[in-house]
């Protein structure tokens, strides 16, 4: 039975995550998502799942990775300054191919910045934080609804692909109560297993190998190396390192249409706001306040790997406007995908969101 | 002791091998096969895991499954494994740069939760992959890259590091002391909890070639020679006598049975 409940994001991520099936969360306390870890702390051990509160975020992410290759749906939560200390091992996640939910609930930095005010500062380090070359998938929600609905997707992401998958949202989103509809059940697709005789990094041509958890008699090296189909290092032939890294890259990146997740309003629209996270939530009232006026809305549910092609939903669009919370992270990327149309960003920053009246200006400066 | 166990526990098709020649790594690979060997332990439950160094290539050469991680980590990874199932069997290779410097935090905190793994640290006094740099081990005077006129800094003991932080099972034995390091790594092995055995290594590369110690006999010479039965130093000690220069303690420095985590169900 599928049940109505007044609820803060932070825990319908939780929620989201153990309808999942989540069974492992390694994580360090940090506002403003501390109260994920509370959460998973309580509720992991009634449902026979571990939670360890581990020394640092280095040390979560790496528990986290260990615990996935057990065959657990493994998730950590943490903040800016975390999410900074996570990057090497994301790196090694994504080498290794190693499915995780990694959530960052943004907080204002840089540094140890606004610790309880908003803000989508870390979009780029998201997507670029780790070094090498890397493609991941990070999903935004900008209600509490969305929370739940897109923790949950998260893992079924990254089991798919065999990334670690982000859930960027923010201390808005984790910190408001809101009525949430909690479905009688939730999806839940399992990643592939390794078939006997295929090798463990061994792709078709979806690009994701079969995975081998451990204890189960197939012996598989997992090595943060550049590695052959066996697993085994190869650091120096510039084939096998180009035949992985591009592997790795392309099996998200040539899946971004499909990956996409969507709200188009008003498509006929010549002024157009792209949205993602809280900033959704201002467009919506924006929307609502002017009825009479056709004024464009694409919210992006995932932005990474970026889904350009949702641009095109609009035709007769003159004007995009990327409201977000940051000096204009996301406005880069779109405009790297216009056409001739105008790129308006919005940046804000300060913990505050946009007021309804801020980007109704804009919109009537563009008639 | 003397049964053969390359061919049920090593790759053979990983072979050769990225140690040097006269490197003690090998030797503490095989003592910890040997003793893993005689723990019956079925191959497909037990999972080798290491961090970044020479030392941190040896799972690659296991048949297991195995975890070579990041640069000081491989306890955190092994952490999430052992929790998630704590049906396998984890033991954990790493060196005295990977464990003691950029890994520091997470051995102490392996110590205090007392995971159920055995943690063997191939400590050879410097960092030896990248070239012979000074680690938290390069005992004061010794010449490293990074330590040209010498190394001021005193150095960690790992072994009693090990004691203080929780860990139920702690020896120290060297690449000389063959069968007095198996049957560390065996009763550290059958341990409830964390143990942590210290393996000494001679590096003739990186180490010994800038230390007078050119020759690998030097410097297993020099290992024999100055270990000293930790009942001597404590007496020596007790005794109010000066522990001679260059000695360090070998044996057994606790095993205790505090309560441990991640035991198998």
């Amino acid at each position: 039975m599928s049940k109505i409940e007044f609820m803060q994001g932070n825990r319908a991520c939780c929620e989201g995550a153990l309808a999942a099936g989540c069974n492992f969360f390694g994580g360090y306390p940090i506002t403003p998502s501390t109260e994920i870890a509370e959460l998973m702390a309580l509720r992991l051990p009634k449902t026979g799942g571990t939670f360890i509160q581990m020394e640092d975020e280095i040390a979560s992410m790496g528990s986290i990775i260990g615990a996935s290759w057990t065959g657990a749906r493994s998730m950590t939560a943490t903040s800016g300054p975390g999410f900074s200390l996570m990057m090497e091992n994301i790196g090694y996640a994504v080498m290794t191919e190693t499915p995780c939910v990694i959530v960052n609930i943004q907080r204002g930095g840089p540094s140890t910045g606004q610790p309880t005010m908003s803000a989508q500062g870390d979009m780029m380090q998201c997507r670029f934080g780790s070094h090498g070359d890397i493609s991941t998938i990070a999903v935004v929600p900008s209600t509490v609804q969305e929370m739940y609905e897109l923790t949950a997707k998260a893992f079924n992401l990254a089991d798919r692909f065999r990334v670690p998958t982000f859930v960027m949202s923010d201390e808005t989103i984790g910190h408001m109560r809101e009525r949430i509809l909690i479905p009688n059940k939730v999806d839940i697709v399992p990643r592939k297993p390794l078939l006997d005789g295929e090798l463990p990094f061994q792709a078709g041509e979806d690009g994701i190998p079969g995975f081998a958890k451990f204890g189960s008699g197939h012996r598989v090296h997992v090595t943060g190396l550049t590695h052959d189909e066996r697993g085994y290092p190869d650091t120096t032939d510039p084939e096998v390192h180009e035949k992985l890294v591009k592997r790795l890259y392309n099996k998200v990146e040539s899946k971004r249409h499909e990956i996409a997740d969507y709200d188009a309003v008003n498509t006929e629209a010549e002024t157009v706001f792209i949205t993602y996270g809280p900033c959704a939530r201002t467009v919506r009232q924006v929307l609502h306040d002017h009825p009479d006026e056709c004024i464009g809305h694409l919210n992006l549910r995932i932005v990474w790997p970026f889904p350009e092609d949702t641009m095109k939903l609009f035709p007769n669009a003159k004007t995009f406007i990327i409201p977000e919370l940051n000096l204009g992270q996301m406005a880069r990327e779109v405009a790297r995908h216009t056409t001739g149309e105008k790129v308006l960003s919005m940046p804000k920053i300060g913990g505050h969101i946009h007021t309804p009246a801020e980007l109704y200006t804009a919109v009537e400066a563009e008639k | 002791m003397s049964t053969r166990v390359f061919e049920k526990w090593y790759r053979e098709d990983r072979l050769p091998h990225i140690f040097c020649t006269g490197c003690g790594n090998g030797t503490v690979m095989n003592c910890s096969i040997k003793a893993v060997d005689a723990m019956q332990w079925n191959i497909d439950d037990t999972v080798f895991i290491s961090g970044i160094g020479c030392s941190s290539r040896a799972p690659g050469y296991i048949s297991t499954d195995s975890l070579h991680t990041t640069h000081g980590r491989a306890l955190t990874f092994a952490t999430g494994v052992k929790m998630a199932n704590p049906d396998l069997n984890i033991v954990v290779f790493t060196g005295d740069g990977d464990l003691s410097a950029i890994g520091g935090n997470h051995f102490i905190h392996a110590c205090r939760r007392n995971i159920d793994m055995t943690v063997i640290c191939m400590n050879n006094m410097i960092y030896g992959m990248t070239g012979g740099q000074g680690s938290p081990c390069t005992p004061v005077g010794k010449i490293s890259t990074t330590t040209p006129y010498g190394a001021t800094e005193p150095v960690f003991d790992l072994a009693e590091l090990a004691v203080a932080a929780g860990a139920n099972h702690v020896a120290r034995w060297t690449s000389y002391h063959t069968a007095e390091l198996t049957k560390a790594i065996m009763t550290g092995l059958s341990t409830e909890g964390l143990s942590f055995i210290e393996a000494m290594v001679q590096c003739p590369t990186a180490y010994g070639r800038r230390n007078k110690l050119r020759n690998v006999t030097d410097m297993v010479e020099w290992m024999r020679t100055h270990a000293m039965l930790l009942q001597k130093v404590r007496r020596l000690e007790q005794e109010g006598k000066p522990i001679p220069e260059d000695h360090f303690a070998v044996g057994e420095f606790v095993h205790r049975h505090r309560p441990a985590m991640g035991v198998k169900r």
